[in-house]
Order: C-alpha cells, then structure tokens, then sequence
C-alpha cells in the first residue's frame, strides 16, 4: 500500500495537526504499515456473505423520550479552561 | 443575452429539528431557550466514555415524515459518524447517517407559478444531531459555546435538483413546512431555527443537459432571505458567465444586511468527511408492521384536506391552497365554519385581513390571539346584519390587539349596525337638508350625487348605519 507525502499532509489537516516536513516521511512510512496490516483482512473470502448493517449483531437498542435532567452545570463545566457566564470560552471564532 | 435564455437549478437541503421531548442520544430536554449549557449532560457534552442511545421518537417521527412524503423506508438503517472540527459540534464528528438513510425517493407537490402542479422529488430523509450554538460579544473577549441545541434531533430532507426558480422554492418549503406541521413532528419555527434550509443554485444556458457548477448558501432560515439570496445568485452566476467567466463550486454566506453573497473560501478544502458506521451504535430493523401502523396513524394531509375543500364546501383553488398552507389556518377553518355556517366567509377573512395583519406583525399563523369560536361569531354577526362588512373589518382589528367575544367588543364601542329606520330616516333628512346642491344635481341625472349622500350619512353615523336600509330611504326621499 503506497501513501504519498500530499496524502500525509492532507490527512494532517483533516486532524487539525502541524506536522512538520521532517515528521512527514515518518508518519508516511507508518500509515503505510498500518493499511499493509488491514488489508490482511482482504484474504477472507466473503462471497457468500450478506451485507453487515451496523458494528455487531444487535439491533433496535432505543431509549424512551423521557426528560431526565442532569443537573450539575457546574461540574460539566468544571474542567473547562476557560468560562463565562455559563458559557465555554474559546478563542474569537470568526464565520 | 438575458436571463430568459438562462434555467435555474435549485436543490435544498432542508433541517428540520423534530418536536421529540428529548434530545436524539441523550435524556436531556429539547426545550428552545434556557440558560445557556442548562439542557446538556455529558452525553451531548461528549464527555469521554460516554455512549449514545437513541431516541425511538426519533425513528418514529422521521417515518412519519417520510410516508408523508410519499417516501420508502429504509428496513436495515443505521448511523454513520461524520468527522469535522468546529467549535459548535463537541465530538469533532456529527452522527448522522450516510448510505442507508431511513427515508429515500419520495416527493411533494407543489404549484408552479403558473398554477400547475409540479413534483418535487425527495433524493432522501435522513436523522441527525443538531449543532451548538456559538455566541459572540463585540469586545473580541472571545466566542462563546452553548451546548443546549447540541443533540437536538433534525430530519434533514435532500430534494433533487427539482426546483427552477425562488417561488418554486418557497411553494416547496412552505409545503414541507405545512406538512410537518400537520403530522406534529416539528413545530417549524423559523425564527427559532427549528426549519433551516442549505440551498444549491446552478445556472445553464437553456437546453443545455449538463449541469451548471453550482454554489451552496448554508442554513438560510427565513422564506424571504431565501428568495432575496437566490435571485441575488442566479444574477451573479449570469453575470460571471456572460463576463466569459466560470462559476466556482464553493460555499456562500449570503449577508441580508448588505443583500449579496460572500464566500467562505476558509472552508472549501475541508469537504473530505470520512463517513464510517457509527461504532457506538447498533442497527435499526424496522418491520413491515411498525411502518404500516405509523401510515396508519397518519392524520389527514394538506392535499386530501384542499380536494375536500374544493369538491365538497366549493372553495376556490386559491382559497383552498391557502387555507391548507398552514395547519392553524385549517383547524381554524374547520371550526369557524361549521359554527358560523358560512366557510367562504372563513376562508376570505383567513386570506385577507388575517393574513395580512399576521405579515404586517411578522407573526406566523399559530400565534393568532383569538379562536375560531371568535372568528365564527365575527362571521354570525356580519350575516344577520348587526354589524357592516367595515365594522367587521375593525372588530377583527381589535381581536388582535384585546381578543375577546367580538359581540362584547361591539357594544363596548358601540359599534352595533343602525338598522332601525326611524333613527336612520332622521339622518337621511339631515343630510338631505344640508346637501341641496347635491340634491339637485342627483335630480338633473347625476347618479354619483347618491354615493356622495350616503358618505356623509355614514360619516354622520360614524359608519353605523346599515348601507342597504339608508340606500333604499335616500332613493325613496329624492323620488318624493
């Protein structure tokens, strides 16, 4: 499986990280091992295989609409770097 | 060249937020307003280690939605995660759902500008969570999240590129609107964004059969922004092309304030949201059974109700069209009439004087203060002559401002109609007497000398007196 340096950077981006030109050989060489070991997957012969809906066998797992409130503002927040008037505080966000 | 040798094409995105309790994967409630982050926990908060459970509501309404408009529904669904930053959306993905939405190929119909009927089809409806909302001061201090619209449950409805023009796309989200609002699965409140639409707009030269590129204009919630922008953008995407120019495939924001559209060029790279089953969630299996019974829990549709208007009370298209455009103008219709007796006194006050003071207040139809027992006796009292059709005209007025029985509302400001003809006789002399020159010229053949008459005797009574009984005694008097 061939990863190219454009796809190292664009998958960077797509995670929001800085990487710098230096880590991209690295990272590529990794992603590549990583898909070499998921094509092992490949080899299962699924021919006679229905299509899978969903990520195990369950189904129909639902929860009634009945209101039940937290109730602690204070400790969802708690952790947050920083806050103001109930609210998350982060940088200028500009749209 | 004009536009005339262009074709718009237009496909919408329309959000929905559905009327469910409880937000789509958590317990929290969905309640518009609150203190901010007061509806959350640390499922919607996405607190690591949490996991969502979905609301069956949820599945249920979006069903609903989907027979409603003449959708199939998808019997093996399920969710799919899609990945993207922003500040508003706390997991860094929204889940929703990609290749097995639970409602596909379905359509609603709408009229054209020309008054015919047009499908519209529906590619897809599919559920989801809504985003947060972020807040801004004007002192740079930063933004501000506020998570209580975060996991509030949206059906997002996909239209094929049906649309050809900005009243086409009006006709169908007011069509959509109305049609939510009759099966109770969302309120559709505009102004509190609980309907939303991102619309796509293309050009082509007429007889063309590729389409144009288009460009999106995201979550436009007002019906006259949403015309305001796109014929902004079908000029623009003439003129670009007309210039020897190409329309460039980008996301728009349209600004009501300065009324143009600007790019979001930020953006335009980030469209790669690595779709991949949800691993949180487990599938949906709906069965033959379920989907059957929620069809039959269908109440009547907005295109049954309007045939049952035209064929059997004899309304107008148009007034039918309009009285079912809104699921408070029906169930006000319904009531009005059979109290009153006299539906087409219903529908025409629904269309005139209702409709325009709720546009002049900018109030939507559920927000009328008074109830159709009163519009019904507005009506009775018309009828029997108690009060003139210009009466009625400010008793209605009234109703808006002080709801109350308008029979009240007239003998409290003593609005009641003179039909006794000794009272009005006396006016009729008065006028008589004053008016000689009118008199005269009434008598020398000009009839128009009549109307001026009955003016100033219905100035005189302050538009009490009953315009047949004061015709008919002027007519007597001048023959005398």
């Amino acid at each position: 499986m061939q990863i190219s340096k454009e796809e190292v950077m664009h998958i960077a981006k797509l995670a929001s990280l800085n990487i710098s030109e230096s880590e991209i050989e690295n990272y590529r060489k990794n992603l590549e091992e990583i898909l070499e070991f998921a094509k092992t997957v490949d080899s299962v012969d699924t021919e006679n295989i229905g299509e899978t809906v969903g990520t195990n066998e369950n189904y129909n797992v639902f929860r009634k609409d009945e209101v039940i409130d937290y109730n602690d503002k204070e400790g969802l927040l708690k952790n947050a770097p920083s806050q103001d008037e109930g609210m998350f505080r982060i940088p200028k966000v500009i749209n | 060249m004009s536009r005339e040798d262009y074709e718009v094409v237009i496909g919408l995105e329309v959000h929905c937020e559905l009327s469910t309790k409880t937000k789509i994967f958590c317990s929290c409630s969905t309640e518009f307003g609150g203190e901010p982050n007061s509806h959350c926990c640390p499922v919607c908060m996405a607190m690591p280690g949490t996991l969502p459970v979905l609301n069956e509501k949820v599945v249920e309404y979006a069903v609903k939605a989907g027979l409603a408009t003449n959708c199939s529904i998808e019997k093996n669904s399920k969710n799919d995660r899609k990945n993207y930053f922003y500040p508003d959306n706390p997991k860094s993905y929204q889940i929703s759902q990609f290749d097995k939405p639970l409602c596909y190929e379905g359509y609603v119909t709408i009229e054209d500008e020309e008054g015919n009927e047009k499908k519209i089809r529906i590619e897809r409806i599919h559920i989801e969570e809504d985003a947060g909302k972020l807040n801004h001061d004007d002192y740079g201090r930063g933004s501000f999240v506020d998570l209580n619209r975060a996991g509030v449950p949206l059906i997002e409805v996909v239209s094929k590129p049906d649309l050809r023009s900005s009243y086409e796309v009006e006709a169908y989200m007011k069509k959509l609107k109305s049609i939510f609002e009759y099966i109770e699965v969302s309120d559709c409140k505009m102004q509190e964004g609980s309907l939303r639409a991102d619309v796509n707009v293309s050009i082509r030269k007429k007889g063309a059969e590729k389409l144009g590129t288009r460009t999106e204009m995201k979550n436009m919630n007002s019906f006259k922004s949403i015309v305001r922008a796109i014929e902004y953008e079908i000029d623009r995407q003439i003129e670009v092309v007309e210039d020897g120019g190409e329309v460039i495939q980008e996301t728009l924001r349209w600004d009501d304030i300065s009324g143009r559209t600007f790019s979001m060029r930020d953006k335009e790279d980030a469209q790669d949201y690595r779709y991949f089953p949800e691993p949180d969630l487990v599938a949906i299996k709906l069965s033959e059974e379920y989907i059957e019974n929620i069809r039959k829990s269908l109440p009547e549709l907005p295109e049954s109700r309007k045939k049952r208007y035209i064929d059997d009370i004899g309304l107008s298209l148009k007034a039918a069209n309009f009285v079912t455009s809104s699921k408070y103008y029906s169930l006000m219709f319904d009531k009005s009439s059979e109290i009153s007796g006299n539906p087409k006194a219903v529908s025409n006050w629904l269309m005139s004087d209702i409709a325009r003071i709720l546009n002049e207040k900018e109030l939507e139809p559920d927000k009328i203060p008074f109830t159709a027992e009163n519009l019904a006796e507005l009506v009775v009292l018309i009828d029997k002559g108690t009060i003139s059709n210009s009466i009625g005209k400010k008793v209605l007025e009234e109703l808006f401002e002080n709801p109350k029985e308008p029979s009240k509302i007239i003998e409290e400001k003593g609005w009641v109609q003179i039909s006794d003809e000794g009272a009005i006789k006396e006016v009729v002399l008065k006028v008589l007497e004053n008016n000689s020159q009118s008199v005269a010229d009434y008598k020398a053949g000009k009839d128009k000398a009549l109307g001026f008459l009955v003016g100033q005797a219905m100035k005189e009574t302050k538009g009490k007196a009953n315009p047949q009984l004061l015709n008919k005694l002027f007519i007597e008097e001048l023959k005398k």
